[in-house]
């Protein structure tokens, strides 16, 4: 069976996953609707900024993010003269390390979705009387319904996978930091191939019921456009 | 009176007074325009030529560096002044319907009906009886045919009360049987609305049935407009209808023969005959002669030729091919046009002031 170790594990990963999906719903949604929207030639550099996490070897994001966040890094200073202490190696600090890691498998899937609704529906709107956040909320967001999904699920699983950024950022703290891709590494190192297979096949089974959704739901979003 | 649409206050619509200048790369458009207060108005014109661009700007989904529009008397786009479209009381019908996927039907007429204030209840259910659409509003858009949606979505452009309402080629999408499906429609809108209507065309068999202003463009610019028959029958516009030069006659219906199933059109030039559509003595009608149908002749003879009236030669120029001549005549205050070939018009000695039969071989009554 599962440690309480591992089912600790098992719950900051959740935990994290979720409060970051939120954020990046909340973060990403303008994001995603300014790159699909604009005409401005800024649209190329932002939208690769945005896609770097893509490519970028883990830890060296998670270097980056180590020295910004540390004692002499802008933010760390930051954080320290607004009485917060430092964000590494805390649960704080890797929500945010996750959101700039996950933050591409959210924008890019709504930026597509909202690319898809196109400019025709929003000038309907505004012939309708719909001022354009009226429109954004009642006619943008239901049409991209589908693209939401997608990315809420994508970057739920993402960060469920996330393992890389987490140990530069955030160690290796038992319910604070360790997330159950850092306990099967725990596992493996301690040679407990018993436990690090349990919770392996946990994962296992979670990536591939994910994805079972998300290839089952599209055909019937798409239906219903 | 039965069937009549009163969408709200009937009130007293001043005209549109139109300018704009705009740049693209590759396209300008530079108009300046008076519309009447009334009835419908056609842009006309090929693809390109910025009828719709124009129509954009109107509805403020397009905003013209210069430019300005005023509206009833009032200012929507002027020197600092710009109201954005979701504030102007307008009607808009896309050339695809574009209904929201997500909403049924009811739920796209209700969209722009709860965000206006003062659009009456009544205005919907009449909206929905106008168009005949009652039985599809629990329906998705996705489940309605091509000319069901457009009939949907000009309910939709209705609801929300407009003062004035703007047509972007509702036809150009349909197949011709779906577009005879909708004329009358269309029709209905015109005779029973009482709000002015720009109607975006390139089908001069539409314009000839709705319109009763028309404003020909050409290039961005304005080449003609002013009222339907007598822009119709400039034949010096830059602009070539072909085979679908032709004039209108507004008349009423004189008499009818229910012997051979015609009826008598009594216009200010003489009267035709037409078949008997079942119209009563008295309805005033419309009537489109093409150019193609109508010859000239020194005398009236005897042929199977119905429709012979008296005409004075106008006016006369080329057309389009170099055998061909195009020849306006007047007949009473009307105007008509006939294509010619240059050798019978040179053995008629057809020129201006020279009077001849005019000969129709086919009169559409367009109701």
């Amino acid at each position: 069976m599962l440690t309480d170790s591992d089912l600790q594990a098992i719950w900051l990963t959740v935990r994290l996953a979720g409060l970051v999906t939120l954020i990046l719903l909340v973060v990403g949604t303008p994001i995603a609707w300014w790159l699909a929207r604009t005409p401005s030639r800024w649209k190329g550099p932002i939208g690769a900024v945005v896609a770097l996490p893509l490519v970028l070897p883990p830890s060296v994001l998670g270097f980056y993010l180590l020295l910004a966040m540390g004692p002499s890094g802008p933010v760390g200073q930051l954080t320290q003269a607004l009485n917060l202490g430092l964000l590494p190696f805390t649960f704080g600090g890797l929500v945010i390390a996750s959101v700039f890691y996950s933050l591409p498998f959210m924008v890019q899937p709504l930026q597509t979705a909202f690319e898809a609704v196109g400019d025709r529906p929003l000038e309907v709107a505004a012939t309708l009387r719909a001022s354009p956040l009226d429109a954004f909320f009642t006619v943008a967001v239901p049409l991209a319904a589908p693209g939401f999904l997608t990315a809420a699920i994508l970057t739920f699983a993402h960060t469920v996978g996330e393992f890389g950024v987490v140990l530069m950022m955030g160690g290796n703290l038992p319910g604070i930091t360790r997330v159950a891709s850092v306990q099967i590494y725990d596992h493996v190192e301690a040679l407990e191939y018993m436990q690090a297979h349990r919770l392996s096949a946990v994962m296992l089974v979670f990536s591939f019921v994910v994805l079972l959704a998300l290839y089952a739901w599209r055909p019937q979003a798409r239906k219903g456009g | 009176m039965p069937g009549a649409l009163k969408l709200g206050k009937a009130a007293e619509v001043g005209g549109i007074e139109a300018r704009f200048q705009l740049d693209w790369p590759g396209f300008s458009l530079d108009v300046d325009l008076n519309l009447p207060a009334r009835g419908v108005t056609a842009l006309f014109g090929h693809s390109g030529s910025g009828k719709t661009t124009l129509l954009r700007c109107i509805a403020g989904l397009e905003r013209a560096p210069q430019g300005r529009l005023v509206v009833d008397g009032e200012a929507w786009q002027d020197t600092g002044r710009w109201v954005p479209t979701h504030q102007r009381p307008i009607g808009y019908v896309f050339q695809e319907a574009s209904l929201f996927a997500h909403l049924t039907v009811m739920g796209n007429l209700r969209y722009g009906m709860k965000r206006t204030q003062g659009a009456p209840q009544a205005g919907l259910d009449q909206s929905i009886a106008l168009l005949g659409i009652g039985h599809l509003l629990d329906r998705k858009p996705g489940t309605l045919s091509g000319g069901e949606r457009q009939r949907a979505g000009m309910a939709r452009a209705l609801a929300v009360n407009p003062r004035l309402l703007l047509m972007d080629e509702p036809l150009a999408a349909l197949d011709l049987q779906r577009k005879q499906e909708i004329l009358p429609y269309l029709e209905r809108l015109r005779d029973e609305l009482d709000i002015p209507m720009l109607y975006v065309s390139h089908s001069p068999d539409e314009v000839a049935r709705l319109a009763d202003t028309l404003v020909v463009m050409d290039g961005g610019r304005v080449v003609a407009s002013g009222p339907l028959a007598s822009t119709l029958a400039r034949i010096d516009l830059p602009i070539r209808l072909g085979e679908d030069a032709g004039t209108v006659l507004d008349g009423t219906v004189g008499a009818v023969d229910s012997e051979w199933h015609l009826a008598r059109v009594d216009f200010s030039g003489g009267s035709l005959w037409v078949r008997d559509q079942g119209l009563p003595v008295g309805r005033r009608v419309r009537v489109r002669i093409l150019a193609r149908d109508v010859s000239l002749a020194e005398d009236p003879g005897t042929s199977s030729i119905q429709n012979v009236l008296r005409g004075c030669v106008d006016a006369m120029t080329d057309d389009g091919h170099p055998g061909l001549a195009l020849v306006r005549v007047r007949v009473g205050e009307a105007m008509l046009l006939a294509r010619l070939t240059k050798r019978s018009a040179a053995s008629l000695g057809v020129a201006p002031g020279r009077t001849l039969w005019v000969q129709m071989k086919s009169v559409a009554l367009m109701e």
